[in-house]
């Protein structure tokens, strides 16, 4: 199904069963094929890898040469309090709207479920904002949408003045610290549409059979749902979590557009890949930037190796 | 029948359509809350649209839909608000859409075709350094590639964002179409091979051909990846005149800051009109891909 699955069946088996009857072995025609994927993994990813663990141990601005000074870089991030807010907003947006979105997607993944007339139209229509939710675009909406004046606080305005029980406070929803983060989370939560696709197909490979012996055993729907769907359904959860963790971290677009590229107010919004764009290109940081580069490189790593771990717990493979 | 028994059916019957009404109001319940909850997905979107042809003024003052006015003032004011008018712009980000997606097509299903179909040496252990690529993130690579490319002048080119794709390192890509590679039957190659066609004859007349789809998924999606692209073209396009549509609306806001809100929703609904024609004419696609791979 996934690289992912994929990743761990080559763990697990060895081979990909792709082995031609004749064992030939087509090193011509593979550096023909494979020639330019080649290059481009030493000259575009595995070179720069290397020479950002290099430039992670140099102090160096682009326009002298880089000095050596050893582990002085990751030392200075031990104690870089603007780092450990980065890391503390990251974190916090990946850990609280992660689980939204994905809820949300299997939510409605659930009740779009087989047979409901018009899935097609539904399913296009909640899909649709996660194809649009990265641009630029939906950003400065999003930024206006929870602005002083914006599309929000209008109706709360309106909200508030046909009823006399309940009053909402009103406010600059994305230049107030306490709520600034949360109004991003709530753009990642918008953008539920590409995983509950995912969910849909997963769905759609439960055997119906399943179904028709528990309702002959007097099973509930509810039951069904617990006993049947959610199980089998664990290794979707686990592959869309994964995926969206990793996505999660690498969020950049919309935090800079909706802070203007400083990562406020109060650095409230400031995303570990926006201070470490900051880092290099606005203050010439490139050493110290390398070393954030690895440090992210090493939390995407160990997330994903605990997911897996965790796996073992939860997730149940069928086969 | 005795009238007990009658009386059962009976009771049995008026039961059942309960249960079927039941099931029908259930039903219908269903639809309310999906539609309510389809209309407040999409509201923030038809706001903006609605947004883009109001005056001004009215933006922050009427949260519905009907203005009491219509313009395209807007579209006017925001299209030659920047240096250049804002075709410029959506011409930049075609020519780099364009080469990233051709330089996909090419390099991704050469080498998927490599990964499918030919033995070498260590091919597992080069398949899992393709895999395990695929999820490095690119914030980690950047500093050092912005380097390389400044070194040798492509900095404000659009080479540094079209020659990673040309050179395969969307290697996701090359996954995708691996997967859709084995899934055609070994015996057309062999076919093939009996009648003397070698490797490339085989790639081009056999594979690529039933591969159609599969190179429309990449290609449906390299485009909205690269057209949505904010990171990379903000760091390697400095120059206003190379300036893509995204870096561009940054600017636009940027130079704005909270006056112009409907000449830049104008702007910005134009930037998100190619990915909306592609929702319309390439779901099917799109569907696909994410169902079967997990692409966003």
């Amino acid at each position: 199904m996934s690289a992912l699955s994929e990743l761990s069946r080559l763990r697990r088996r060895g081979a990909p069963a792709s082995k031609s009857p004749a064992e030939r072995n087509d090193g011509k025609a593979a550096l023909f094929f494979l020639g330019p994927w080649f290059i481009g993994l030493l000259v575009i990813v595995a070179g720069p890898l290397a020479a950002s663990f290099y430039l992670s141990l140099t102090d160096y601005n682009l326009l002298s040469s880089p000095t050596f000074e050893g582990l002085a870089n990751y030392q200075a991030l031990l104690t870089d309090a603007q780092l450990r807010k980065a890391l503390q907003v990251t974190f916090t947006y990946v850990f609280v709207s992660v689980p939204l979105q994905l809820a949300a997607a299997l939510g409605l993944a659930l009740l779009l479920d087989r047979g409901l007339r018009g899935l097609a139209v539904y399913r296009s229509v909640y899909y649709l904002p996660s194809l649009l939710g990265g641009s630029v675009a939906i950003a400065i909406l999003w930024r206006q949408i929870f602005g002083t004046e914006g599309l929000v606080n209008q109706v709360l305005w309106w909200f508030n003045d046909i009823q006399p029980f309940f009053h909402i406070q009103t406010q600059g929803w994305v230049s107030n610290p306490d709520t600034a983060l949360g109004t991003l989370m709530i753009l990642n939560v918008w953008t539920f549409g590409s995983p509950m696709v995912i969910f849909l197909a997963g769905l759609r490979q439960i055997p119906e059979m399943y179904y028709e012996a528990a309702s002959i055993d007097g099973a509930s729907r509810w039951r069904q749902l617990l006993k049947i769907t959610l199980p089998l359904l664990t290794p979707i959860i686990f592959f869309n979590l994964v995926l969206q963790v990793i996505n999660a971290f690498q969020t950049f677009t919309q935090s800079y557009i909706v802070s203007g590229g400083s990562g406020g107010p109060v650095d409230s919004t400031l995303f570990y890949t926006l201070y470490l764009y900051i880092q290099a290109f606005t203050n010439l940081n490139m050493g110290y930037a390398s070393a954030m580069a690895w440090v992210l490189l090493l939390i995407v790593a160990v997330m994903t190796a605990l997911n897996f771990f965790l796996s073992k717990y939860w997730v149940f493979y069928n086969d | 029948m005795t009238d007990a028994a009658r009386a059962d059916i009976v009771l049995m019957n008026a039961a059942r359509a309960a249960g079927r009404r039941r099931a029908s109001w259930r039903r219908f319940g269903k639809h309310v809350l999906l539609v309510l909850g389809g209309l407040l997905m999409l509201y923030p979107l038809l706001w903006m649209v609605a947004s883009s042809f109001k005056p001004e003024a009215l933006i922050f003052r009427e949260p519905g839909l009907l203005a009491s006015e219509f313009t395209t003032e807007n579209y006017a004011f925001g299209w030659d608000f920047l240096r250049r008018p804002f075709s410029w712009y959506i011409t930049n980000s075609l020519i780099v859409v364009a080469g990233a997606v051709i330089g996909n097509l090419v390099s991704c299903s050469l080498a998927a075709y490599g990964f499918a179909r030919l033995n070498f040496k260590f091919k597992n252990l080069w398949f899992a350094i393709m895999l395990m690529s695929i999820m490095l993130p690119i914030h980690v690579i950047i500093v050092p590639q912005y380097i390389l490319f400044s070194n040798i002048g492509w900095i404000n080119t659009f080479l540094p964002l079209i020659a990673p794709k040309v050179l395969a390192t969307d290697a996701f890509f090359v996954f995708l179409m691996v997967q859709f590679f084995r899934g055609i039957p070994r015996e057309l190659d062999e076919a093939a091979r009996i009648d003397g066609a070698g490797h490339p004859r085989i790639f081009f007349r056999i594979m690529l051909p039933l591969s159609v789809p599969a190179l429309a998924t990449t290609a449906i999606f390299t485009f909205i990846w690269t057209w949505n692209d904010f990171f990379s073209q903000l760091i390697f396009l400095t120059h206003p005149d190379m300036y893509t549509v995204p870096v561009a609306l940054r600017t636009f806001l940027d130079a704005t800051g909270q006056n112009h809100w409907g000449p830049m929703f104008a702007m910005s609904l134009i930037s998100l009109a190619p990915l909306f024609l592609i929702f319309l004419f390439g779901q099917r696609f799109l569907v696909k891909g994410i169902a079967t791979t997990g692409i966003k």
